[in-house]
């Protein structure tokens, strides 16, 4: 079959590769840059397990061909630690907070949840929530997932994290 | 889930997408945002030899006022309706239908062209342009032409659109300040496809609609422009007998299909219940 070269940045490093066409961008992260982080979860653009940014925008990389992010900037949770290696705020929100149980859906969230705050700085409790409706979590509710957003919005704009009274 | 081979072909131009789409025939399908294809080609339901992306297509990007009419890219993306000022400020009722879109990841990627030209009758899209009179710039080998909304749609799945031709643009004519918008949408959970929904368009005069326009969204095989329904609110004061003989004209054409989301008639009842709901809330937006 055909091949056809794609380059791209992938968490600040350039990549050459040639590809089938058909080559789904979650496996090409996967299994040609072992980038495994991003997620095969449900594979019907529902879950959002896979979620990557690509220039500035959260993309279900199951439904993207690896041609369609041809010269595009990507960033996988690989790419989201602070540049010495410590944890994001949004890493460290959802660590603190107990955002995640089993870990599946979290680079998809987590990834989600950075394009999400790079457009909307401090969002409310509800558009945190309906910024993340693209993404599953089957273990729980997403209380937790929603107060490890709200800790990382509050960091970022220089706040302590207060719980809201239940 | 892998779909079978395809030979990928990005064409600059609408002209060099046409003719791929002109030597290739029904071997071709030109792909927008994907994510109605894409989840096709991966079931095996969709097996294009050829795949046309047309994203660098610059030509069939952005949004533009044109004298008493919006134009929009079909490339433009919904994520981009939901963040337009001008839509905003001219036609706010894109922004308020393109939000009951899928989700986020979704709305970045999927665009206008793509959701008119399918004819999924579960798509948005389709009956608000109905509701808004919109006209669909088709672009093929002999050049241009344009087909109304009202005219475009004639199964599932099936529309004017020839194969060899591409949605180019979008034109809708720019409502008058003022008027009362709405866009209704009955579904299961976030993103889904509506059980029922319905779009309306009304400007008032004091107490009486001067114009107003009904549409349906997936309770029959294609979207529904509510004519019957339009015309028996137009010129009323929106009291109660009236939006009652309206709600019915309007369910009287609905022909759906029973599934997950119910039986046909709870869904046709439902359309009822959204045109009831979105002329309620359009006409308190008309009345400012």
């Amino acid at each position: 079959m055909e091949q056809i070269p794609v380059t791209m940045t992938v968490n600040g490093k350039k990549v050459q590769r040639f590809v089938e066409p058909r080559t789904l961008l979650i496996h090409f992260l996967r299994e040609d840059l072992n980038l495994t982080g991003p997620h095969i979860g449900c594979e019907t653009s529902h879950c959002g397990a896979c979620t990557v940014d690509m220039n500035g925008m959260s993309v279900k990389s199951c439904t993207l061909f690896a041609a369609q992010a041809n010269n595009a900037e990507l960033t996988t949770i690989e790419g989201m630690a602070n540049a010495d290696g410590t944890l994001s705020a949004l890493q460290e929100g959802f660590r603190q907070m107990h955002g995640l149980q089993c870990g599946f859906c979290t680079p998809g969230m987590i990834t989600r949840a950075h394009t999400l705050l790079q457009e909307n700085p401090d969002p409310t409790e509800e558009e945190i929530r309906f910024g993340i409706a693209g993404n599953l979590c089957r273990c729980t509710g997403y209380q937790n997932i929603v107060k490890a957003i709200q800790y990382a919005a509050a960091k970022l704009n220089g706040r302590d994290y207060q719980e809201a009274a239940e | 889930m892998i779909p079978g081979e395809f030979i990928y072909h990005r064409p600059s131009s609408v002209s060099e997408a046409v003719s791929l789409l002109v030597s290739h025939g029904d071997e071709a399908r030109p792909l927008a945002g994907g994510h109605s294809l894409i989840p096709m080609m991966k079931l095996r339901m969709a097996a294009p030899e050829h795949l046309i992306d047309l994203s660098g297509v610059a030509d069939l990007k952005g949004i533009q006022e044109v004298g008493d009419t919006i134009v929009i890219g079909a490339m433009t993306t919904q994520h981009e309706l939901v963040n337009s000022d001008l839509l905003i400020a001219k036609l706010p009722i894109i922004r308020e239908t393109s939000l009951m879109i899928a989700d986020p990841q979704i709305r970045y990627m999927g665009t206008i062209g793509g959701n008119l030209a399918n004819g999924d009758p579960g798509n948005d899209m389709p009956g608000l342009m109905q509701c808004l009179n919109a006209v669909y710039v088709l672009a093929g080998p002999d050049g241009e032409r344009d087909v109304a909304a009202r005219d475009f749609y004639e199964a599932a799945y099936f529309t004017a659109l020839a194969p060899e031709e591409l949605v180019t643009a979008v034109k809708i004519p720019t409502p008058p300040s003022g008027h009362g918008f709405a866009y209704e949408k009955l579904k299961r959970k976030v993103g889904d496809y509506a059980t029922a929904a319905a779009a309306v368009l009304v400007t008032m005069s004091g107490d009486t609609v001067s114009s107003c326009s009904v549409a349906l969204t997936n309770v029959a095989d294609t979207p529904l422009y509510a004519a019957e329904a339009s015309e028996i609110l137009n010129g009323s004061t929106l009291d109660a007998d009236t939006v009652k003989r309206a709600v019915a004209a309007a369910e009287a054409i609905t022909m759906p299909a029973a599934d997950g989301r119910g039986p046909a008639e709870y869904r046709t009842k439902m359309a009822g219940v959204m045109l009831e709901r979105a002329l309620a809330r359009a006409a308190e937006r008309a009345k400012g």
